[in-house]
């Protein structure tokens, strides 16, 4: 069983090596082959590994150690992976959605000049992705964080011509380090006070650690974590992401890198939940970031911004799960997500893929009869983020929603109330404005997509409209059976009976009424003004204009500074006025060197009667 | 035997390529193959040191000037056996990637070149003082050469800038030398590791020696001289400055000023940690706002270095072992980023950044490679930097959570001015004349690859360095653990 | 009626004043030659008077040194005067200023 987990990111690995290398002189068909065949195996290797598991008692784990990597002192670090429940989880998410959108792209990309560049980013992100979920110790996790961080920038830059797509990777890079730095310092802290960075380990110490200093350890992580699932506060980076490639987006943007935020927390959930405070603290920031991104989806224009704000807040979401003390809420929506959002994005791309780019919702329209399956597709994803049953996002979002009930969270329940119904309205608006009726352009030929494209949506579309099932009580609740024994007793299961129809009802009323709402504003197409209120939502609230007065503008400020004042006058000034003072001294002192020779005798005459005066009367 | 060997071997090849005919192809092969040699003896005994040593290996000894207590002596420990390395892979390296850069008076350059070589390799595995002394000086005058007859514009004051400084530097340290060969009546370095200095003279001693150092790594505010020295030095030049003489400094300290003077040291531990954060901050804030792509790594170089003083100085096994590694990872990456202005400019021939862009498209196999290298810099994991990088965040942590907090500023800090000059120089359209930019010729592939290779290599597998180093690293940071703060 | 040996010594004073004026005041560098000797001389009635006060003879051995420096000094020195006068067409000591800083 061992053998084969390296090999679980071993094989996209090596799709990128040989991409990467020779995927130029290999051409296209066989290049988007090796990229396809290459998750679709590490997928096969990871379900061989689930059926196993599930034979397998629930704590199960398989550990492999590959080499010792860093040995200084008393600080050592294995490269070694865990397989359990929760990592083989993550893996069949990856590679199975990574898989759908690798063939997805070989026909969105088709034609494109960087075609070999763009699947080997791809294979690489794939192979860092499950690098991080396998990794057995939190250093392993960091390497795999770190690079998808870096495939990200590579990929929203990937058509790097554009100033603006090089300043988005650019963008994200950069915010991501800052949750980074974070991330760093909180994994020093942990070593220090656990002695061991080895996830198993860390849960077995727990009870010994003081609580004060954990505290600080996993904030500083969680504020890592919201920078790479791009949650307030750092989650600027991600609507300017969407200037990638929509598969791009589709896979890192919504389906995977994002979630590693949430990931972590499951995989740290011992540290997480010895204390009270930072499962508030998480809850807290994933309802209100879920709210405030809600909010500003209502007011773009742009479809893949609208679906990026969306991500934003099904991820607060899946925080608010976690911190309301049930993991497996959490995750099970991560899952659910994965398949209607990448389904959303697809969608989109398919649209863009038809109408050469056009991704403003108010150039888009009638788009129901020419492309059906791209229409229904959207449509479904949209319902099972609205989270209509029996669509998948229903379950996920229900079970999140009664767990903050649970557990005596109720504003923060009432949140994640509101945000289903501004989640509905939005998305509504979204689906009506790009499919309804009128088209903005009744000179616009669209076609469907072809079948390398269809046929992924088609599986997640499946998936997005039945996936639900997995997480249903009526049929046992598999996914929670799955996950919580890893999770023990601090996991929330969904609620039964009577309490869990109303809390239900609730919340399929607000969804519903999002969307009466929005039909009954944006109906035909129309988009009206909403103002300064408007501006305020569409500027997010101002908070990135916030950031670049008040961080942004003052470092270049400082920066210039240093460099201009600071190095050139001051220093330099110091350093070059002390060469011009010795020089002017040279220059004074050169007078004496008149070369006269009378001077010259003057001098010595006197100089001797100095001299012979001074032994004489001494 | 091997050290002189290693030593002399570069320098007996200046010599001898002084004798052959002005043929450049010749010479640059002769050059190239001379600098090998060093290369494959170091790699050997790279391979018979053993893990876990503490002591000096390979040790040379014989009487110098038996009157001044002078010996020559070479040895080669954890710590100076890295070093050696990386300035033996480092030159042929640079020759390989800046083959056709240097173009006339082309033998007066090589043979400055491989003095300069000889005379690193000796700073490195000199275990006298004044043997010391005598290298540190004598890298001095190649270097101010091959920047003031082969540089760019301001040459000629950059070169007596740095020759200046740094000397002024030296010269302080001679007077500590010579101090300290009075009281103890050696200059021997294995007997001066044993036998404590004298407490009233290890504050002025220490100093004599850390200024020197300090203007060498360079330590804000000493730092002036370099990015002048970087910006006009040839391109190999800049390499070997950035990649080895700035880690001659770093390397004095854990060498000389830190195990002789420990007292000293740990009383000026902090203020010296502090200025190692001030050098990551206002290192990485000034590159930011360059225009000249060369002073922009130039600036990179203090902020990394910021990074090595601080793990030096906090005196944790992880901070200097860190530091350690750290000064190899920049020796390589900035040794890198380097060769790559280099090639930029042997094309484009400008290095303002608003004057460049759209590399990536014109030279895609040259960008990847640079993508490498300028994540290693930036201290990805998965490549050397990280690894460095990590432990002197972790080193400096334990001792103090809130400077290791300040330097990972420098972290963001790397990344955003990392990434801002490649998105200048490589994406973006292209505004140099397209027709400027030749594919790679294959020996700077080669160079790049090797560099490219050894990161990743390092960033993977670094147990090969780090268990050949913990040892020494462990005598230094016990030294200072153990010694009492100094009255002042 | 004896001259007193103070005289003499005063002469020797008064003469070599006279000569080291002689070498700063004047341009000509015969005439700055002359004063040379002068004092030289000078030096030597100082140093006989001296030895007779005194009685002692070193006195008069150190007058012979000084003559024969005196003389191997003007050989040379007018063997240099007699160059620069060649190259530079001038015995004014205040045009040789090559040696200017």
């Amino acid at each position: 069983m061992g053998l084969v987990v390296p090999w679980i990111i071993g094989l996209p690995l090596a799709g990128w090596i040989l991409n990467g290398l020779w995927g130029g002189r290999l051409g296209h068909r066989p290049v988007g082959w090796i990229a396809c065949s290459a998750v679709l195996g590490a997928f096969i290797l990871g379900g061989w590994e689930v059926l196993a598991l599930l034979r397998a008692p629930a704590d199960a784990a398989v550990v492999v150690r590959l080499w010792e990597w860093i040995a200084s002192g008393d600080f050592r670090i294995e490269a070694a992976l865990r397989l359990d429940r929760l990592s083989a989880l993550m893996v069949l998410v990856v590679t199975g959605v990574g898989f759908l959108i690798h063939v997805y792209s070989v026909g969105y990309m088709h034609g494109e000049e960087g075609y070999s560049r763009y699947f080997a980013y791809l294979n690489l992100f794939v192979a860092s992705m499950l690098l991080l979920v396998l990794a057995n110790n939190l250093l392993v996790l960091f390497v795999g964080w770190e690079l998808v961080g870096l495939c990200s920038y590579l990929l929203i830059g990937f058509w790097f011509e554009r100033e603006e797509a090089a300043r988005a990777g650019r963008k994200a890079f950069v915010v991501n380090r800052i949750g980074d730095a974070a991330f760093v310092l909180g994994v020093c802290l942990l070593f220090v006070l656990f002695g061991t960075l080895n996830f198993e380990e860390m849960a077995r110490r727990v009870r010994a650690v003081p609580s004060g200093q954990l505290a600080m350890a996993t904030l500083l992580l969680f504020v890592g974590a919201t920078g790479k699932s791009a949650q307030l506060p750092l989650y600027v980076w991600l609507p300017d992401a969407m200037e990638g490639p929509t598969p791009v987006s589709a896979l890192i943007h919504a389906a995977t890198m994002v979630t590693a935020g949430v990931f972590l927390v499951a995989r740290l959930w011992p540290l997480f939940a010895a204390l009270d405070i930072l499962p508030n603290i998480v809850a807290a920031v994933g309802a209100i970031t879920a709210l405030f991104a809600a909010t500003v989806a209502v007011t773009q224009v742009d479809l893949k911004r609208i679906l990026a704000y969306s991500t934003i807040s099904q991820i607060g979401y899946m925080f608010l799960g976690l911190g309301a003390g049930s993991a497996t809420s959490g995750l099970f929506h991560l899952t659910t997500h994965a398949f209607f959002k990448a389904l959303l994005f697809l969608s989109a791309g398919s649209v863009m893929h038809a109408l050469s780019g056009v991704i403003d919702v108010r150039r888009l329209g009638g788009l129901g009869r020419a492309m059906p399956l791209t229409t229904a597709s959207f449509l479904v994803g949209a319902c099972a983020l609205s989270g209509i049953p029996p669509f998948a996002g229903f379950f996920s979002k229900e079970h999140i929603l009664e767990s903050a009930y649970h557990a005596g969270l109720i504003h923060l329940w009432l949140v994640g109330v509101v945000t289903a119904g501004l989640t509905a309205l939005y998305i509504t608006r979204a689906a009506i404005l790009a499919f309804g009726d009128p088209p903005a352009d009744p000179h616009a030929h669209p076609h469907e997509a072809p079948p390398v494209m269809a046929w992924p949506m088609i599986v997640l579309l499946i998936l997005s409209a039945a996936g639900g099932f997995l997480g249903a009580q009526a049929l046992g609740d598999p996914f929670h059976q799955y996950l919580a024994p890893l999770f023990e007793k601090k996991t929330v299961p969904p609620a039964r009976g009577l309490d869990g129809l109303v809390l239900g009802a609730v919340s399929v009323a607000a969804a519903a009424a999002g969307i009466v709402v929005a039909w009954a504003v944006y109906r035909g197409r129309r988009d009206p003004d909403l103002g300064a209120v408007g501006v305020f939502l569409r500027r997010q609230w101002y908070i990135e204009d916030l950031y670049r007065a008040v961080v942004v503008a003052p470092a270049e400020a400082v920066a210039r500074f240093c460099a201009g004042v600071v190095d050139l006058r001051w220093i330099d000034g110091v350093l070059n006025g002390l060469a011009a003072w010795i020089a002017r001294i040279g220059t004074g002192v050169r007078r004496w060197q008149s070369g006269y020779v009378r001077q010259y005798a003057a001098v010595f005459l006197v100089g001797t009667v100095l001299a012979v005066s001074y032994w004489l009367f001494r | 035997m091997i050290l002189s060997a290693i030593v002399f071997l570069p320098i007996l090849g200046a010599a001898a390529v002084m004798l052959l005919p002005r043929r450049d192809e010749l010479l640059r092969w002769a050059a190239f193959a001379t600098s090998l040699f060093p290369l494959g003896l170091l790699v050997r005994a790279f391979i018979t040191f053993p893990p876990q040593e503490a002591g000096f290996r390979f040790v040379e000894r014989s009487p110098w000037i038996p009157a001044l207590g002078v010996t020559y002596q070479l040895g080669a420990d954890g710590i100076s056996l890295l070093l050696a390395g990386l300035t033996a892979f480092l030159f042929p390296v640079a020759f390989l990637g800046t083959w056709e850069a240097v173009r006339h008076r082309v033998k007066e350059y090589l043979s400055l070149m491989l003095l300069l070589e000889g005379a690193i390799l000796g700073t490195f595995l000199a275990l006298d003082l004044v043997l010391f002394y005598v290298f540190w000086e004598a890298v001095l005058v190649p270097m101010y050469f091959i920047i003031g007859i082969w540089g760019g514009e301001r040459r000629t004051y950059a070169a007596l800038k740095f020759f200046l400084f740094t000397m002024a530097g030296s010269v302080l340290m001679l007077l500590g030398i010579v101090t300290l060969a009075l009281r103890t009546g050696t200059t021997d370095v294995l007997r001066l590791l044993q036998t404590p200095t004298p407490h009233d003279l290890q504050p002025w001693l220490f100093w004599a020696f850390t200024i020197a150092f300090a203007i060498k790594i360079p330590l804000i505010p000493l730092h002036t001289w370099l990015p002048d020295a970087h910006v006009e030095a040839p391109t190999a030049g800049s390499v070997i400055l950035a990649g080895l003489l700035l880690k001659m400094g770093a390397y004095g300290l854990v060498r000389y000023a830190i195990p002789l003077f420990p007292e000293a040291a740990r009383s000026f531990a902090p203020l010296l940690s502090a200025l190692g954060v001030a050098g990551i901050l206002y290192g990485g804030a000034v590159a930011y706002a360059q225009t000249d792509v060369k002073k922009l790594v130039a600036y990179s170089s203090v902020s990394h270095l910021g990074f090595v003083v601080l793990g030096t100085f906090v005196a944790t096994l992880q901070g200097i072992h860190g530091a350690l590694l750290q000064m190899i990872n920049h020796g390589l990456s900035t040794g890198g980023l380097f060769l790559l202005v280099g090639v930029l400019y042997e094309r484009a021939h400008t290095r303002r950044l608003d004057a460049l862009g759209g590399v990536a498209k014109e030279m895609p196999a040259f960008t990847a490679l640079s993508l490498f290298i300028v994540f290693s810099s930036a201290a990805l994991p998965g490549t050397n930097g990280f690894v460095g990088e990590f432990l002197i965040l972790l080193g400096t942590f334990r001792a103090d959570p809130g400077r290791a907090a300040l330097a990972a500023g420098g972290v963001v800090l790397s990344a955003i001015y990392l990434l801002w000059m490649v998105q200048r120089v490589y994406f973006g359209p292209v505004r140099v004349d397209p027709s400027a930019f030749r594919p790679l010729t294959w020996q700077e592939a080669v160079a790049l690859g090797a560099l490219v290779l050894v990161i990743l290599w390092i960033g993977v597998q670094p147990a090969p360095l780090l268990e050949r180093s913990e040892a020494a690293v462990a005598a230094v940071a016990a030294r200072l653990a153990a010694a009492s703060e100094v009255a002042r | 009626m004896t001259v007193p040996p103070a005289a003499y010594v005063l002469l020797s004073t008064l003469l070599f004043v006279l000569g080291a004026l002689g070498v700063l005041l004047r341009r000509t560098a015969l005439i700055v030659f002359m004063s040379i000797e002068l004092m030289l001389n000078s030096v030597n009635l100082a140093f006989l008077s001296f030895a007779r006060m005194h009685a002692d003879l070193s006195g008069q051995l150190v007058a012979f040194f000084v003559l024969v420096v005196a003389a191997v000094e003007v050989v040379v020195g007018l063997a240099i005067l007699v160059d620069i006068f060649r190259t530079r067409d001038t015995v004014d000591v205040d045009e040789v200023d090559l040696l200017r800083g």
